[in-house]
């Protein structure tokens, strides 16, 4: 099959000593590859390349069977815009002046702007929610509007394809996911294919048809998200020792406490979760039980402690876990009766508690 | 930083404004060229000036057409009378020039802070007059023996090759340092040592070549006449349409070298161009009317202010004029303020340039920090 953005056997690198080597992407028209992977991984530098920011070592990028990489400056620039992480000074700039150079490939040489460039830019300003700040100098915006505005620019350009570089650099949450929105409005009715590095792997993970890991000098992955993101991929990837990161929500725990258990929990249903963090603040080793595997408090107790008992989900607990959960109880200084123990099922969390309260241990609500 | 909500109104259209300030602009320069010819130790009224320049004018654009036909009647209007003669032969050429060089200073200075992405850049202030003006004085010092004769185009070409050999160092070193306030200290510093080695060689040059020297070095547009009007109008006024017809690539390089090449902005070529256009036209300033100071910083930026907007397209023919304005002024300055003692033309335009300087450099630290 024939990919209409296709890297072959791509090497890029400063000064002609290659940094990654033999990178080989295959996008169809239309879908979103972001580039994961640490700080100077070189990402930044194969975004670049393919921009023809710098200039690749050697292989080839064809977009739509065309070899961008020696096609014009000019073709090139109605083919592919970007958007860098440089920042950009202006004098007395308006937005409206700034999004305009977008339009630079299309206007005369003069740079004099016709009606239908007038439109694109107001539409790409609507497009970014940014139209009532079209006459603003752009001096005066904050990072995340300056950032809007800048995308603007790379939209006005109307490109098949768009490459960003951190695009959410600076952005907070509200505007993270309106970019990324943005962007896939684009991919949706524009058909752009857009390529793109991002440091948040759980926003990548749900925008992206593919994703790319980039480290050291090799592609240690590319593929789907789902083909990705599997187990302690992204601990491998960032060299993450201490802390761990949630696949499934996303979210990053910091570094579990080690040590024998000082505290038990007694838990489930989520009630736990407020204890474990707190815990982990103070950096108090604890052990946790009885959590069925499907249940809330287990994702995150299983990050945050080596102790933690837990029952198959969908079956009763058996004796020898409780007997488990008992032999860690007792040698805890101190149980915590996390709440949400009352209920038919758990019976067994219940008497964890009586258990504890005869052996004189110290019970916290 | 605190967000004004400072938004430039939409009232009224650039090109509209643009039109504006270009026919305030021309009003004032023609302002200022009739002062300039009345004003003086010779008064001489207004209603003659214009009989007699409107007669001058009019045989003048015979005689091009004619082929030199009218060249007694030229001669003989520019030498009727004393007045005649101030005004033909000392006056006019004295302001056209001050105007023209002062259009051009004030294009290189903008070519420079384009290319620096910098409102303090200007060929004064990074040192690349100083270097001109070193390489001028060489050649006048020591080539004037050798060859006895030296032709303005000579110093214009000295000129050229000290403002570029200049900007070049400038450049080099500036790549090193991305700090604005820091390029200023490198210009300066390399101003200073490029002086240094042009007092050197006055010191040790002779008495006939300094007398040459000292009126030019202090910077002035006292020794104008016709043929230095002609030199800088065929160098500055080709250069000044080949700068405009760059407007465009300009405005992009504003927003960073990386933006401008994914616009199809080859940077090498653009920016060699650049930077050979401004030497062009500093030099030239350079070789006729010594080192101007701060015309090329606060030309620019009073034109960007005045026309709130920096497309080049826009601030280059703006501040070309505005350029010519200011220069008309400042040697009318120079020339009448303490008559018959003439200031060097640099004496004023630093007291008016400098503290735009200093207002820039101070508005800057308040953005950024």
């Amino acid at each position: 099959m024939d990919f209409y953005f296709k890297t072959s056997d791509l090497s890029v690198g400063y000064n002609k000593s290659i940094l990654i080597r033999d990178i080989n992407i295959k996008l169809e028209k239309g879908k979103i590859l972001t580039l994961i992977g640490p700080n100077g991984s070189g990402k930044s530098t194969i975004l670049k390349s393919i921009a023809r920011q710098i200039p690749a070592v050697c292989g080839s990028v064809y977009i739509d069977k065309m070899d961008i990489l020696s096609c014009s400056l000019k073709t090139m620039a109605k083919t592919v815009s970007v958007m860098l992480t440089d920042r950009i000074h202006t004098d007395i700039m308006t937005c409206k002046d700034v999004v305009s150079m977008g339009r630079y490939p299309y206007t005369n040489i003069v740079g004099s702007l016709s009606d239908k460039d007038k439109e694109v830019i107001f539409s790409s300003l609507e497009l970014v929610g940014m139209q009532e700040k079209a006459f603003q100098d752009f001096n005066t915006l904050s990072d995340g509007q300056k950032q809007r505005i800048l995308l603007a620019r790379a939209i006005c350009q109307q490109p098949e394809v768009f490459i960003l570089d951190e695009p959410t650099a600076f952005l907070d949450i509200k505007h993270k996911i309106e970019l990324l929105d943005i962007l896939s409005f684009l991919t949706r009715e524009k058909k752009v294919t857009v390529i793109m590095s991002l440091h948040e792997i759980d926003l990548a993970s749900k925008i992206s048809d593919y994703m790319m890991c980039v480290k050291g000098d090799t592609i240690e992955g590319f593929g789907t998200p789902d083909e990705i993101l599997k187990e302690n991929t992204i601990e491998k990837l960032y060299d993450i020792e201490k802390g761990t990161y949630n696949m499934d929500f996303g979210s990053v725990e910091l570094s579990k406490p080690e040590g024998t258990p000082e505290v038990f929990i007694v838990c489930g249903g989520g009630y736990g979760i407020p204890y474990f963090r707190a815990l982990q603040k103070k950096q108090v080793p604890f052990a946790a039980g009885i959590i069925f595997q499907n249940d809330i408090d287990y994702q995150v107790a299983s990050k945050l402690s080596d102790h933690v008992v837990s029952a198959p989900p969908f079956e009763p607990v058996t004796e020898e876990l409780f007997n488990a959960a008992a032999d860690l109880i007792l040698k805890c200084d101190m149980v915590i009766d996390a709440g949400g123990n009352e209920g038919t099922f758990n019976h067994y969390n219940r008497k964890l508690l009586e258990l504890a309260e005869k052996n004189n241990i110290q019970i916290k609500n | 930083m605190m967000l004004q909500n400072k938004t430039i109104k939409p009232n009224m259209k650039s090109s509209v404004r643009f039109t504006a300030v270009m026919i305030i602009l021309t009003g004032l320069l023609v302002f200022g060229l009739i002062l300039n010819i009345n004003i003086g130790s010779v008064r001489i009224s207004a209603k003659d000036v214009f009989s007699m320049t409107g007669k001058y004018v009019l045989y003048g654009i015979k005689n091009i057409f004619s082929g030199g036909k009218f060249q007694a009647e030229l001669s003989a209007i520019s030498n009727a009378s004393t007045e005649n003669q101030i005004i033909f032969s000392i006056r006019m050429p004295r302001m056209i020039l001050a105007a023209v060089l002062g259009g051009a200073l004030s294009v290189s200075g903008f070519l420079l802070q384009t290319f620096f992405r910098n409102p303090i850049a200007g060929p004064f202030v990074l040192g690349i007059s100083s270097g001109a003006k070193m390489l001028v004085g060489i050649t006048l010092i020591f080539l004037s023996g050798y060859i006895g004769y030296i032709s303005p185009w000579m110093l214009v070409i000295a000129a050229f090759a000290g403002s570029l050999i200049i900007t070049i160092v400038v450049v080099i070193f500036s790549g090193r340092v991305k700090n604005m306030s820091m390029l200023l200290v490198i210009g300066i510093m390399v101003g200073y040592i490029c002086s240094a080695v042009t007092d050197f060689c006055i010191t040790f040059a002779n008495d006939h070549d300094i007398l040459n020297l000292t009126g030019w070095s202090m910077g002035t547009f006292s020794g104008a006449d016709w043929q230095s009007v002609g030199l800088s109008a065929v160098v500055c006024i080709p250069v000044f349409f080949i700068c405009w017809l760059m407007s465009k690539p300009m405005e992009a390089y504003s927003l960073g070298e990386g933006y401008a090449k994914s616009m199809g902005i080859r940077i090498k070529p653009f920016c060699i161009i650049l930077i050979i256009l401004s030497s062009i036209l500093s030099a030239c300033v350079t070789a006729i009317a010594g080192a101007v100071s701060f015309v090329g910083i606060a030309v620019p930026h009073i034109t960007r202010t005045m026309l709130k907007s920096s497309k080049p397209v826009y601030v280059i023919p703006a501040s070309f004029i505005m350029g010519a304005v200011f220069c008309v002024f400042c040697d009318l300055l120079a020339r009448t303020v303490f008559a018959p003692t003439e200031m060097a033309i640099s004496t004023v335009t630093s007291i008016f340039g400098a503290p735009i300087v200093i207002y820039i450099m101070v508005k800057r630290r308040r953005q950024e920090g």
